[in-house]
């Protein structure tokens, strides 16, 4: 069988980073092919290439058995390839007929859109997809889950030969995800090509035939799903090889914290968030490096940030040094002795605008400060510090911050965590898109840390670092901690083990997701009491 | 010339408001009669001051990617609260006038800074609603005999008229804030990133809220100084479009409309350069249409000018 559309040696690079080395995909007629990998893996960026939006700057795209080369997103969407993503791109306050049919809309004479036909054709359509609404009403209306439907069901109306879904069910209700999953299984009999992308494992396994993995811009593996034990398909996203040996001495952590058996500094209980956190216990003592483990998506971040008052939650509470912290609000978190690195330096991090000595001195101004009048002489202070503590390297400490590299960036940030004189911190994150010196330093800054006696979360996709750095490790799987390691079991065979757990199990309990949250928190409590 | 190209750029970004003020003079010197004269020279100071005075409070919000619209309302609104509440007296007159700036501020504040509502939205809001409110108190115009608001307005400290001394000392303060305070670094903070700001713990609701206060209170009093001077309250017409005029001043002055930056000299720069820009052309007997066509080509240069800082 001939492929539909086919990716062969494809390249491209953006300054600085190579984000796709010569990958191939072939994408056959009626098939539904997963498509998987971490963080920078070249998911996004492939998928790009596939709709238009990047040009590919090596190797070969086919369509339809033809070389193709798609100028713009519209040319590709034409031609049949569309693509949902998982923001909903509609138009909210348009009907949700004339979303649905935007463009081809039956017009009756003088070329005026007939109402009545093209709400009868939107809710006729819409039928198919297990969507029952008002099609007249603006689409903002709906829920999301009802969004994306409306969205697919348009994506296939337009004549598509390949749909290409980007984490489709990450806001998703179950039942949902059941409509949809009918609906891919209804377009792989009619000869449509799928690619689909998801961190969502079991998904994967349900609804997919073929799985392509990317990993750092590279083919890591392609091949029949259901061939690919799911072990090994965690072990190819993330790149480990199953039987790798453990080197020592990769990172710089020296794995020898004297395990503090205090109170908890910090300890969050059934954290519960609708569709990102479902019921999350987490603890860390002084002086003690916990790891978070999972896949991307798993909810660790968002369990960092619910810890630090960055993400509102449904369910749950934080304590800090046994008292209960007000959630919401990072102001009252940081107060406490809560402080977090985010993951994302640049959105989330960095004041772009302002210098080395001001991003340092930001979160602990008030601090430094008499009666709201900032004193130069303690930020000075503090800032020297800082920087010679933490290696920064600045041509001054006025220099712009944006001009410094990615990994004096991140020291700048940690600098700024540390002048508030946290209790605990929360790192997401702390080593990515850093050279390896920076790496290396700080690693050992962490240790360090813990070796003062503050407490320390650590979220690392890399899973040596994860390993060397943390005394304990909490796995997570959407939204929940599945298993905790500690000891001599923290190994990144073990960490892989607990992933992969319980393949399938999840998708039979998932309507009693509410259930089994009220559950975790009760459990929760009854500990907590007893 | 490629390396020296960014620096000029910085320069004319940083000090091209100053260069434009002095080659203005410089013209003016040259060529317009009379122009060195003391009473000229007063009546444009006097004439720029309540822009002024609004613009500090504006490039404050504009400093955190907010606008503030309902600047010249704001004037109206206190106007209206200074002849109703003369009767006790000037000082407590001026008192519920700040009292009603501060308030609409706080309204236009917390639905930015609680309830999400886009800036240019929620005071445009305020724009229109609180015109109406000052209609309503005073309708037309008022006249009014009260010796203490009228010297406000007329009398001078060694040759200067006491608003322009007002408005030096709101600028001098406004500066200070921005500095050395902790609050005016937040307020930077908060407009160069606010995600950032929050998970580093700022206040930011709080900031933004504060921010917008003090922009109400800034167009209040603007409004009692406008008032004391024309001694007479005009709600009707007192400061309308003045909010255009606030914002041209910031954007000349160099502050980007995209935040983070607060420039609070070049601002009053700005706000005197459109003055001295407008005097020039009337003086050399050119209407006022060409005067706005010009302020318009000027503006443009300085967002010329913004971007090309905001691309290196």
């Amino acid at each position: 069988m001939e492929p539909v559309l086919e990716a062969k040696g494809i390249s491209k690079s953006f300054p600085g980073v190579l984000a796709l080395d010569g990958v191939s995909l072939a994408l056959n007629p009626g098939e539904v092919h997963a498509l998987v990998g971490e963080n920078g893996a070249g998911k996004s960026t492939l998928i790009k290439v596939f709709t238009g939006v990047y040009r590919p700057d090596g190797g070969e795209l086919r369509y339809l058995g033809a070389p193709a080369a798609f100028g713009t997103p519209l040319e590709a969407q034409r031609a049949g390839i569309s693509t949902i993503y998982q923001e909903v791109n509609l138009v909210p306050m348009m009907s949700v007929a004339r979303n649905l049919l935007l463009g081809r809309e039956p017009r009756g004479r003088f070329g005026v859109i007939d109402a009545a036909r093209m709400y009868g054709a939107a809710e006729q359509v819409l039928a198919g997809y297990g969507v029952d609404a008002d099609v007249r009403r603006p689409l903002r209306t709906l829920g999301v889950g009802a969004q994306q439907m409306v969205a697919l069901a348009r994506a296939v109306s337009v004549d598509a030969r390949v749909v290409i879904m980007d984490e489709p069910t990450s806001s998703l209700e179950p039942r949902e995800v059941e409509t949809l999953f009918g609906v891919i299984r209804r377009l792989r009999e009619t000869g449509i090509a799928v690619i689909y992308v998801s961190h969502r494992l079991g998904e994967l396994y349900q609804v997919c035939d073929r799985v392509t993995v990317l990993r750092d811009g590279r083919l890591a593996h392609t091949g029949e799903l259901a061939e690919l034990p799911r072990l090994e398909l965690i072990s190819l996203m993330l790149g480990r090889e199953l039987n790798e040996v453990k080197a020592e001495g990769v990172t710089r952590f020296s794995h020898d914290h004297a395990l503090a058996d205090g109170e908890p500094v910090v300890e969050a209980r059934g954290l519960a968030r609708r569709h990102v956190l479902n019921g999350v216990d987490v603890s860390v003592r002084p002086g003690e490096v916990v790891g978070l483990g999972g896949l991307l998506g798993a909810g660790r971040t968002e369990t960092a940030k619910a810890i630090a008052g960055a993400l509102p939650i449904d369910g749950g509470q934080v304590l800090v040094a046994g008292l209960p912290l007000r959630g919401g609000s990072t102001t009252a978190a940081i107060r406490a002795g809560v402080s977090l690195l985010p993951e994302d330096r640049k959105a989330e991090g960095i004041i772009p605008g302002l210098s080395v000595r001001e991003n340092i001195a930001l979160a602990a101004l008030p601090s430094l400060a008499k009666a709201g009048v900032v004193s130069e002489a303690k930020i000075d202070a503090v800032v020297e510090i800082f920087m010679r503590r933490l290696k920064i390297k600045a041509a001054s400490p006025g220099q712009p911050v944006a001009e410094l590299s990615g990994g004096n960036q991140q020291k700048v940030l940690l600098a700024r965590l540390l002048a508030v004189r946290p209790k605990v911190v929360l790192l997401d994150e702390p080593t990515r898109g850093i050279d390896v010196g920076a790496k290396a330093e700080v690693q050992a800054l962490i240790d360090e840390l813990a070796g003062e006696g503050l407490g320390v979360l650590l979220i690392s996709s890399d899973l040596g670092e994860l390993v060397e750095g943390a005394d304990r490790v909490l796995v997570l799987r959407e939204g929940a901690v599945v298993g905790e390691l500690a000891g001599a079991e923290v190994t990144e065979e073990r960490i892989m083990a607990t992933i992969a757990e319980q393949a399938g199990a999840e998708q039979a309990g998932s309507d009693q997701v509410g259930a089994e949250q009220a559950g975790s928190e009760q459990a929760g409590a009854e500990q907590s009491g007893g | 010339m490629a390396e020296l190209k960014p620096r000029l750029y910085a320069w004319v970004q940083d000090y091209g408001v100053y260069a434009a003020v002095l080659a203005l003079l410089l013209f003016n010197v040259l060529f317009t009669p009379n122009f060195l004269d003391v009473s000229n020279f007063r009546t444009q100071l006097v004439q720029v001051t309540p822009i002024v005075i609004v613009s500090l409070g504006m490039a404050l919000v504009i400093g955190t990617q907010g606008i503030d619209l309902s600047v010249g309302s704001v004037m109206a609104l206190a106007a209206a609260l200074v002849v109703l509440y003369l009767g006790y007296g000037w000082l407590p007159a001026l008192a519920v006038a700040l009292v009603g700036g501060a308030a609409v501020g706080a309204a236009g504040g917390a639905l930015v800074a609680y309830a999400g509502v886009q800036p240019i939205v929620a005071t445009l809001a305020l724009l229109v609603g609180v015109r109406g409110l000052a209609n309503v108190l005073v309708p037309q115009l008022v006249e009014f005999r009260n010796p203490d608001l009228i010297a406000l307005g007329s009398s001078s400290v060694a040759g200067i008229p006491v608003i322009v001394l007002i408005a030096a000392a709101l600028t001098l303060a406004m500066l200070f804030v921005v500095r050395r305070t902790t609050f005016g670094r937040q307020v930077v903070a908060i407009g160069g990133n606010r995600s950032a700001s929050e998970l580093s713990g700022l206040p930011v609701q709080r900031v933004l809220l504060l921010v917008y206060v003090i922009s109400g209170l800034l167009a209040a009093l603007a409004g009692v100084l406008a008032t004391a001077r024309l001694q007479a309250s005009d709600p009707t017409s007192l400061g309308l479009f003045i909010e255009l005029s606030a914002i041209t001043a910031v954007v000349v002055g160099g502050t980007p409309l995209t935040g983070g930056r607060i420039r609070v000299l070049s601002t009053v720069m700005g706000a005197l350069l459109m003055q001295l820009l407008s005097a020039t052309l009337i003086k050399h007997n050119l209407p006022q249409s060409w005067t706005q066509m010009v302020q318009a080509v000027i503006i443009l240069a300085a967002v010329y000018a913004t971007r090309e800082r905001a691309s290196r």
